[in-house]
């Protein structure tokens, strides 16, 4: 077919461009990565060369783990991340599959009132939060951070959800009724498996922004044994800032779980936004 | 059936999320523009009305670092509206290439930067940015451009720009791939038709693809809107709470942090706090109903 779209030309130069651009998006990571582990005069000296048996070095690693809590600023972040994927998926799921399928009154006006979430941001509300994580004795508690999050990522998962299951075969379920399946049961054994792709987008939408977000861990829960690694990272950095062995190495290991997630679940992910989930 | 009876199953499934929803949600924002309405003297609070947008609108104290943080904000926008969309959707054309070789692996590591977050970010380019550590003046320093160098973070001409372009490097993938998901949704029975009239290359972009992709571009205008009217992030790992040097680079979400928390002798106000917390909402809100009814309505969606 189209031989005017396959011109060698054209795809050196759309190499070219691609090339280059991936380089300006890699070259500070790497940058940070290699200066990681070299000493402070090599840094310095030659920041661009990689470390070699002279200049290698793990001095700042050992800083690092010595003067901060990283390992339980993981744990921290692990928690309210994989705490907040399980309730918005279940909730978010729950209700998709309430607005999907059943014709109640109030159905539409639900689900408007849910997306409106989409599209406002809830740090608007973060005066008001803080009152009430206070009043309600949740301030540094990490249950602060997973009840935000929730909140925060419930619209889009219901958005996203109700799609997919409106496309849920109406036969499958009938059977089930017909069976004598109660609803509980068709949802939870019929349909969440099949809508099990979509669950999987909406966890890696929600995973990243929450891992990374600095605003409420911030606010909410600053406290020494609440710190999330981002935080714990942002004050470390902030404590050790001439130490430039220490601040490469604590951003390395900042970067280090972002990656492993991002190497798992990369295809799902751009899988999820290519498949037009967020239409 | 008795369709009489209330379904409880429909209330069970839709009780927890509209229940966290509703009450981590909905109720702190009304609650929060409530308490913008409010003042407090002495631990005493006090229903002040319009009060506190009087003093942040009239009193020049306020006013002026309201107005800065705005006009700030708007230029941080509008450099993202014209470097991070075309270059992403520049890159979403390439890639989105039939028989391109190894766009999988371009993708996945254009990618890189926006899973990173704002602290890794914004201290990478401050390091690299840095004149002490003078990886960019070497850099500008071996292609003969080392005049060009400034210490672009601390001088307050440049560094607002400088953020809004590391913010850009640092996002660019979410326009790339919305663009290049609905570039791969027009069918080539399209394209091969334009060819067919001797369209291809350029101009089978700007007269067939950029049309219908036309939806996508106003769903990555709004999203950046939103996300950069309510950014705070990336300025506070880079600058610090006082968006510094001298206030350059305060936009709207750093002022309101500092005037809600304080900082060093200004005492916190919660309720000044939450007065620029309103102002957020009322522009966020202009700009979502700009978009929803003046821009998308207008939009053509094609179906296939």
């Amino acid at each position: 077919m189209s031989t005017a779209r396959a011109n060698p030309l054209n795809s050196m130069a759309a190499h070219a461009a691609l090339i280059t651009y991936t380089l300006i998006a890699l070259f500070p990571v790497f940058v940070i990565l290699i200066n990681s582990f070299k000493t402070r005069k090599a840094i310095f000296r030659d920041p661009l060369a990689l470390p070699d048996g002279d200049t290698f070095t793990m001095i700042g690693y050992q800083t690092v783990m010595k003067q901060g809590d990283f390992f339980l600023y993981f744990q921290n972040s692990m928690i309210v991340t994989v705490a907040t994927l399980f309730f918005v998926l279940l909730f978010g799921a729950m209700a998709a599959f309430a607005l999907a399928e059943y014709r109640f009154k109030g159905n539409l006006l639900m689900g408007l009132y849910l997306a409106l979430g989409i599209m406002i941001p809830i740090r608007i509300g973060t005066v008001a939060i803080l009152e009430m994580m206070v009043s309600t004795g949740l301030v540094n508690s990490l249950w602060a951070l997973i009840l935000v999050y929730t909140a925060q990522g419930l619209p889009l998962a219901v958005f996203i959800l109700s799609e997919f299951m409106r496309q849920v075969s109406e036969d499958l379920k009938n059977a089930g009724r017909i069976d004598g399946l109660s609803e509980y049961t068709i949802f939870f054994r019929l349909v969440l498996p099949l809508v099990r792709p979509a669950m999987a987008t909406v966890a890696v939408f929600n995973m990243i922004p929450i891992w990374n977000d600095l605003w409420f861990p911030l606010i909410l829960a600053p406290a020494e044994e609440t710190k999330t690694l981002t935080l714990g990272s942002q004050v470390f950095i902030g404590q050790f800032v001439t130490d430039w062995n220490a601040v490469l190495s604590a951003l390395s290991l900042a970067i280090l779980p972002v990656m492993i997630l991002y190497v798992i679940f990369s295809r799902q992910l751009i899988r999820g936004i290519t498949s037009g989930a967020v239409k | 059936m008795n369709t009489s009876k209330i379904k409880w199953h429909i209330v069970v499934f839709l009780a927890p999320a509209v229940l966290v929803y509703t009450a981590i949600m909905i109720f702190p924002l009304f609650n929060t523009l409530r308490l913008a309405l409010y003042s407090e003297t002495d631990q005493v609070t006090h229903f002040v009305g319009m009060e506190n947008f009087r003093t942040l609108f009239g009193d020049p104290l306020w006013s002026n670092q309201f107005w800065n943080a705005l006009g700030n904000n708007m230029r941080f926008f509008v450099i993202h509206m014209i470097v991070q969309n075309p270059i992403g959707i520049a890159l979403a054309a390439i890639l989105s290439h039939p028989r391109l070789r190894f766009a999988a692996f371009y993708r996945t590591a254009i990618f890189i930067p926006t899973i990173l977050s704002f602290v890794i970010v914004g201290f990478a380019w401050k390091l690299i940015l840095s004149p002490i550590w003078g990886i960019a003046p070497d850099m500008l320093a071996s292609i003969g451009l080392k005049s060009l160098y400034a210490p672009w973070l601390g001088k307050e001409e440049y560094a607002l720009t400088t953020l809004a372009l590391i913010s850009v490097w640092q996002f660019i993938g979410i326009p790339m791939m919305l663009i290049y998901a609905a570039l791969l949704s027009i069918p080539e029975e399209v394209l091969e038709a334009g060819e067919v009239d001797g369209i291809t290359g350029f101009s089978a972009f700007w007269k067939i693809k950029l049309p219908l992709i036309l939806p996508s571009i106003g769903i990555i205008s709004i999203l950046t809107f939103v996300g950069n009217f309510n950014a705070f992030d990336l300025i506070y790992a880079a600058q610090g709470a006082l968006a510094g040097p001298n206030f350059s680079t305060d936009i709207l979400g750093t002022f309101m942090f500092r005037t809600f928390f304080g900082f060093q002798l200004q005492l916190g106000d919660p309720h000044m706090g939450s007065a620029i917390a309103s102002g957020m909402f009322g522009i966020i809100l202009v700009g979502v109903c700009i978009y929803l009814f003046g821009i998308q309505t207008r939009l053509r969606r094609y179906q296939f």
